[in-house]
């Protein structure tokens, strides 16, 4: 059997989060090329800061100005960097323990190679040119016995943005593998469960009433029948249609399940439950391995389907 | 308290990549099939279902409720679901257990790591405000835990080696494991760094799989199973997520766990340490002995399925008390950055 169907799944959001007074006071502070700590229930100074003592879970509220420069308590070498990472070239990953503070900072440290890096080694912060208010101010540290650049002027900032860009290989499932497949060639394939016979389309990995693999492939024609539908009134970002239109669950003869489809060819109020409609297909030369090859579906001047038929569909 | 016990552990082999999908259902159906096949039970039999897995992993929303295709949840099933390893899950079941509304539950974990890259997804666990945006990877920050404990003089890379080409040795009995066979100690620290002091033997296999275990209460674990795992001690705690604030050469969470649990006195132990240097870190952590067998299955050194591995280890320990070879058994699960969360399950068989 040859694989299922695979590609390539980016999955990318920019989480934006309001920071509150102490993450807010530390990230501020780093635009300002100045580092923060805070003071901790048996007064060790945190760096970074911490909104609650990690053993009394007391409220923190005592700023403390630490340098930008410190030693190295604990390292890795990273070889081959990964997306995101602050270094494009090998570097290390450093607890830096800054001076005047009590407790460490991760960071990457910019040295070159493995051999200059050593528990105890002194550094220093390399300040971004252009701040926002992010952990990232710092590029990096590196290694130097001399003090880092002197404090800016610079904003607060309440607010800050991570972009996450996160990389998959999607696979379809060994059942949705002919449809998809079978969709590139303008054929709608189902699976039916061995158990209960009824059958799914879009196929279904397991059947959900069963918790049995669906093995048995049918092909199904392209006409259907409405069970429900909905008028969209809403605009709504990336819309390809101007409202109002009909989203309808589309029935296909001889499935079990209904689909989410977009209806056209017929004006929203004469829309109705039972409505026999067909397929309207793409150009050939669009088709790929997906539903979008059926643009939509319209109606087929069939008499309305009985209720009973699809009543228990819904 | 209801008298609790594993009555029944399935788990797919480990594998690099399967050809399935995130969402799990094909690792889950057949090992469902076996579990409950095993003990004469339908899934109608069971009272409640729970599950730990992660979304970040699958790279799709509610991954978990798709996974439940793979149950038949018709008629509908009372059913829950952890974002952490499923020895979490495992924890749930059995508090609903001790309320006594139910007499069986069935726990499973999946993960499917290929999907992704693993190093850059475990970063989403991290603290998202100050941390997370440097995207450091799993290796690099277990690399500084292990360097820690090297100047500490805690353990050594030659120790680590040794971990390694045993949990390799052990896992020669394992046919579901990923990774087996005989290694020498001195071959494995001639090869490079990953991310120095670790190479890629201190690091688990990206893996691939899915386990599942049936916890029942009292008589009807004893009709289900002739030496049922009674669980005599569940424990898990936490350390602060801020790991530059804590000595990362130990693992005070680990510690309270253990004690907690009363891990004295296990002669097995199936430890959840998908490093090296952190099995050596567990074992002083819960005080085993060397006449205590760490990880015979060969551990997550030899197979590590994401969300389910925690899950195994305590199946893996609880297959000693069903085979009769042992007497006290401890399964050991950890979540978060450089072992900040423990679970620790101590089981024990009676005559």
């Amino acid at each position: 059997m040859t694989r299922p169907l695979s590609a390539p799944l980016d999955v990318g959001f920019d989480y934006t989060r309001s920071l509150g007074p102490t993450l807010g006071r530390f990230l501020s502070d780093l635009r300002r090329r100045k580092v923060t700590g805070i003071r901790g229930s048996d007064g060790r100074v945190h760096v970074p800061p911490l909104e609650y003592d990690p053993v009394t879970a007391e409220r923190l509220h005592e700023f403390v100005d630490v340098a930008a420069t410190g030693v190295v308590r604990g390292w890795s070498w990273i070889p081959e960097p990964l997306e995101g990472q602050p270094l494009d070239r090998p570097f290390a990953w450093a607890l830096i323990q800054l001076d005047g503070a009590d407790t460490s900072l991760l960071h990457a440290v910019d040295a070159g190679s493995p051999e200059q890096m050593a528990t105890g080694t002194r550094v220093r912060a390399r300040w971004r040119g252009e701040r926002v208010g992010a952990i990232t101010d710092i590029e990096c540290f590196e290694i130097s016995g001399e003090p880092a650049d002197p404090p800016a002027e610079a904003d607060d900032v309440s607010m800050v943005t991570t972009p996450v860009n996160l990389h998959y290989t999607h696979s379809a499932s060994p059942t949705e593998d002919p449809f998809l497949r079978g969709l590139m060639e303008g054929r709608l394939i189902a699976q039916r469960c061995p158990v209960c016979e009824k059958v799914y389309f879009p196929p279904r990995p397991a059947c959900p009433v069963d918790g049995v693999p669906t093995t048995d492939q049918i092909e199904l024609s392209d006409r259907g029948t409405v069970t429900t539908y909905c008028v969209v009134n809403v605009p709504f970002l990336g819309q390809r249609i101007p409202p109002p239109y009909v989203s309808a669950y589309v029935l296909l003869d001889g499935a079990d399940i209904p689909f989410l489809h977009l209806l056209l060819g017929v004006a929203p109020e004469d829309v109705r439950m039972g409505m026999r409609v067909e397929a309207v297909w793409k150009p050939r030369e669009e088709w790929g391995p997906t539903m979008q090859n059926i643009d939509h579906f319209k109606p087929s001047g069939e008499p309305d389907a009985p209720f009973d038929s699809y009543s228990q569909h819904l | 308290m209801r008298d609790i016990a594993v009555v029944g552990f399935a788990q797919t082999p480990c594998v690099r990549e399967t050809d399935g999908t995130t969402n799990g259902v094909e690792m889950l159906v057949p090992i469902f099939h076996e579990v409950l096949g095993g003990l004469g039970l339908t899934k109608t039999d069971i009272g409640f279902w729970c599950s730990g897995s992660s979304d970040y992993l699958a790279g799709r929303a509610f991954s978990f409720v798709s996974a439940v295709d793979a149950i038949g949840a018709f008629p509908p099933i009372t059913e829950s679901h952890v974002e952490m390893d499923a020895a979490w899950a495992l924890y749930e079941a059995w508090v609903k257990l001790l309320c006594g509304e139910i007499d069986t539950a069935l726990v499973y974990g999946f993960g499917k790591s290929s999907a992704g890259q693993l190093r850059r997804v475990m970063a989403m666990q991290l603290d998202p405000y100050l941390v997370t945006p440097l995207w450091p990877d799993s290796l690099g920050l277990a690399g500084i835990q292990a360097r820690m404990g090297i100047e500490n003089g805690l353990w050594d890379e030659r120790a680590m080696a040794a971990v390694a080409a045993r949990s390799r040795s052990a896992a020669l009995s394992n046919p579901l494991a990923q990774l087996s066979g005989e290694v020498d100690a001195d071959e494995l620290l001639a090869l490079p760094y990953v991310a120095d002091p670790l190479r890629r033997h201190d690091c688990a296999p990206i893996t691939d799989g899915a386990a599942t275990i049936v916890l029942a209460a009292g008589d009807k674990a004893r009709e289900l199973c002739d030496r049922p795992a009674w669980i005599t001690g569940f424990e898990h705690r936490t350390d602060t997520p801020s790991f530059g604030t804590r000595d990362l050469t130990t693992s005070p969470s680990a510690v309270a766990a253990g004690k907690a649990a009363g891990a004295d006195g296990v002669q097995v132990a199936e430890l959840h340490a998908p490093f090296t240097h952190q099995e050596i870190l567990l074992r002083q952590a819960f005080g085993l002995g060397d006449d205590v067998t760490v990880n015979p299955s060969g551990g997550v050194l030899a197979g590590n399925p994401m969300f389910a591995a925690g899950l195994a280890r305590i199946g893996e320990a609880a297959r000693r008390i069903h085979d009769g070879s042992a007497a006290k058994v401890l399964g050991h699960a950890t979540s978060g950055p450089l072992l900040q969360q423990n679970l620790v399950c101590v089981m024990e068989g009676r005559e």
